[in-house]
């Protein structure tokens, strides 16, 4: 069990450590910060001035190095544009975009998970034909088209809803929709198709000649193994609570992390979408161990081999 | 004596296609019956229709009755009481017949619960018990492990301390030792003519092997194309076999004394279910075929008392002659 815990978590720092390099480079490659903050027709001086500010004008390894030393003392650097540190910039944001994500979370899993069992319980009626329809249609249609689309009808047509902002709970429920039907509809033909394989397994039929009752079964032998898989995706949703919101809130002018990655990443703040792409990578991969620790309680098969375990996550 | 199963003209259709073509049997009590036949001939599907085990896709009609109650369309909670209570059932793939993530002795307390009411301590000992009873070494410990953890054989145990948990009148084992090594199959079909022989219980032993079948059965059934073909006692099957199919399935088996002798393989393969001859489904690969044979199929008959062929050669017993299927 520890060296299992130690090799994850040696994984999930190694994860880290490449998301950062990589949004380092990539961020350094696209374009200088320095004229675009300060503007096409700023001074030569000035720029420099801001270069030489910023670490800007040392070789990208140094800036690198300097960079991750920083990290690693806890100091994610301040804003290029108001000059406060980035964490507290971010840390600000985080509650808005949870107020989303975490009630979208609970559609997705309250609505996508008993509707792919009714769908793989009722296989082939018109309740399976009828959810698995809605979940064709909920995980194709992009999450920008369905937002527009329920600004369009609840809040220009029948004026019921607001379309943007973050007034009032009532402002938050289209972007909750909006961010819920997708998952929602993973889920549900996730779970269908986890259980039908479940329910088409032997020690479902030897359960049911043992005389189990035929909701003993659904609850008590086919559940806890289609879980499992089951237990996969979940872990990918709350892996991207903090950073699944970007498009939705961009849509809905809600001022959360996600928009915050869009307005530094347009303005090349480079310490703000590095920090943000560090707690990305963080959250993915704390869900991600915490998935993997769920493998083991799910599936005994899998207690001894973790081995196993660690390819699917 | 009276049956203590009876299967009448029992029909499976999948997809509109025929699988069981008017299955009759009867099973006594205490008696050990084994049906054999090639694979996809019915056997197995027979005892799962008798016991609603079928996918709902399934299409079965007929009868089935356990003491004079009908089984077949019986609701929910009937079927429940008298699967594992009263007929047990055990399967051909152990390892993959139990739960996974349920430990084996928790599988077998629930058989305990459902069916003798019994709960917490009183269902663990009982479970030792049957672990005991079934060969298990270790059972104390054992009932903590997960099936994963077992081989195939003590698997296939948990599965027989499963099935005897409810005390079951009549235990069907489907291919139960298809899957094992040959030393563990003679030791699982030991054990349940042992068991046999302590509970009383009767026994209807499914196999593709005539020699598992004539070891442990008193009375044996050859299906062939979703129709019971013959059925008589082991001795008088393999001293008189009276059906061409059967005469075929003994032709294939190595003898154990006398000269070596080539194996007589049956030529040709089992009809699909789509392309069955409108007469006798043997007649194709039968060496004795003649023109009536394509007419219709042939009734079962009498050949001698308690042996019966459904074949127009065969001859009929003086004055009893039964026809069982229209």
């Amino acid at each position: 069990m520890i060296r299992f815990l130690g090799s994850r978590l040696l994984r999930a720092a190694i994860t880290i450590v490449m998301v950062v390099t990589f949004a380092f480079v990539v961020l350094r490659l696209s374009g200088d910060p320095a004229q675009i903050i300060m503007g096409a027709d700023a001074p030569p001086e000035a720029v420099e001035a801001f270069r030489a500010a910023w670490g800007l004008d040392q070789p990208v390894w140094v800036q690198y190095f300097n960079y991750f030393g920083a990290i690693l003392q806890g100091d994610l650097g301040r804003s290029m544009r108001d000059g406060r540190d980035a964490i507290v910039l971010v840390a600000e944001r985080i509650p808005a975009t949870l107020a989303l994500t975490l009630p979208a979370l609970a559609i997705k899993i309250g609505l996508g998970i008993p509707a792919g069992i009714t769908a793989a319980l009722h296989r082939n009626s018109f309740i399976d034909r009828a959810v698995m329809m809605l979940a064709v249609a909920g995980f194709t249609i992009p999450s920008f088209v369905l937002g527009l689309l329920l600004v369009l009808v609840f809040a220009v047509q029948l004026g019921w809803l607001p379309s943007g902002g973050q007034d009032s709970w009532r402002h938050a429920i289209l972007p909750i929709i909006t961010l819920g039907v997708g998952g929602a509809a993973v889920l549900a033909r996730f779970t269908r198709s986890a259980m039908l394989e479940v329910l088409g397994q032997p020690y479902i039929r030897t359960a049911s000649a043992k005389g189990v009752p035929w909701r003993s079964v659904v609850w008590g032998h086919a559940l806890p193994n289609a879980a499992i898989p089951t237990v996969t995706i979940v872990g990918f949703m709350v892996g991207s609570l903090i950073a699944g919101a970007v498009v939705v809130e961009s849509v809905f002018s809600w001022p959360g992390v996600g928009r915050l990655l869009v307005v530094a990443v347009g303005n090349r703040d480079l310490a703000v979408v590095q920090c943000i792409l560090l707690l990305v990578a963080m959250t993915m991969v704390t869900s991600n161990l915490i998935v993997d620790l769920l493998y083991g309680v799910l599936d005994p098969r899998l207690r001894n081999q973790p081995r196993r375990a660690a390819g699917t996550a | 004596m009276t049956a203590l199963v009876a299967l009448r003209d029992l029909h499976v259709a999948f997809d509109g296609q025929a699988a069981l073509r008017g299955i009759d049997l009867d099973v006594a009590p205490g008696e050990a019956v084994g049906l054999v036949g090639e694979s996809g001939c019915g056997k197995s599907v027979t005892w799962l229709a008798a016991l609603g085990l079928l996918p709902a896709k399934a299409k079965v009609t007929g009868s089935v009755t356990l003491d004079s109650q009908q089984l077949l369309g019986a609701r929910p909670e009937t079927l429940d009481r008298v699967r594992g209570g009263r007929i047990a059932m055990i399967f051909q793939d152990p390892a993959s017949s139990l739960n996974p993530v349920i430990r084996i002795g928790r599988q077998v307390e629930e058989a305990l619960r459902l069916h003798r009411g019994m709960r917490g301590a009183a269902a663990r000992a009982e479970a030792k018990r049957l672990f005991d009873q079934v060969g298990i070494p270790d059972a104390a410990r054992r009932l903590d492990a997960w099936p994963h953890e077992l081989s195939g054989g003590q698997n296939q145990r948990v599965m027989i301390a499963i099935a005897l948990a409810g005390r079951p009148e009549l235990l069907v084992a489907d291919e139960p030792t298809t899957a094992l090594d040959v030393t563990i199959q003679a030791q699982i079909l030991t054990l349940l003519q042992d068991l046999r022989r302590e509970t009383g219980m009767a026994l209807v032993l499914i196999s593709h092997d005539l020699g598992v079948v004539a070891e442990a059965c008193d009375r044996v059934c050859v299906m062939y194309a979703g129709r019971i073909v013959e059925q008589a006692s082991v001795d008088a099957l393999f001293a008189k076999p009276t059906h061409p199919y059967t005469r075929g399935l003994l032709g294939a088996l190595p003898p154990l004394d006398g000269p070596r002798r080539r194996l007589a393989a049956i030529p040709g393969g089992v009809p699909e279910p789509w392309a069955m001859p409108p007469g006798c489904a043997f007649a194709p690969r039968c060496g004795d075929r003649m023109g009536a044979c394509d007419a219709a199929m042939p009734g079962a008959v009498m050949v001698a008392p308690g042996h019966r062929a459904a074949c127009l050669l065969a001859t009929p017993k003086p004055v009893a002659r039964e026809a069982v299927h229209a």
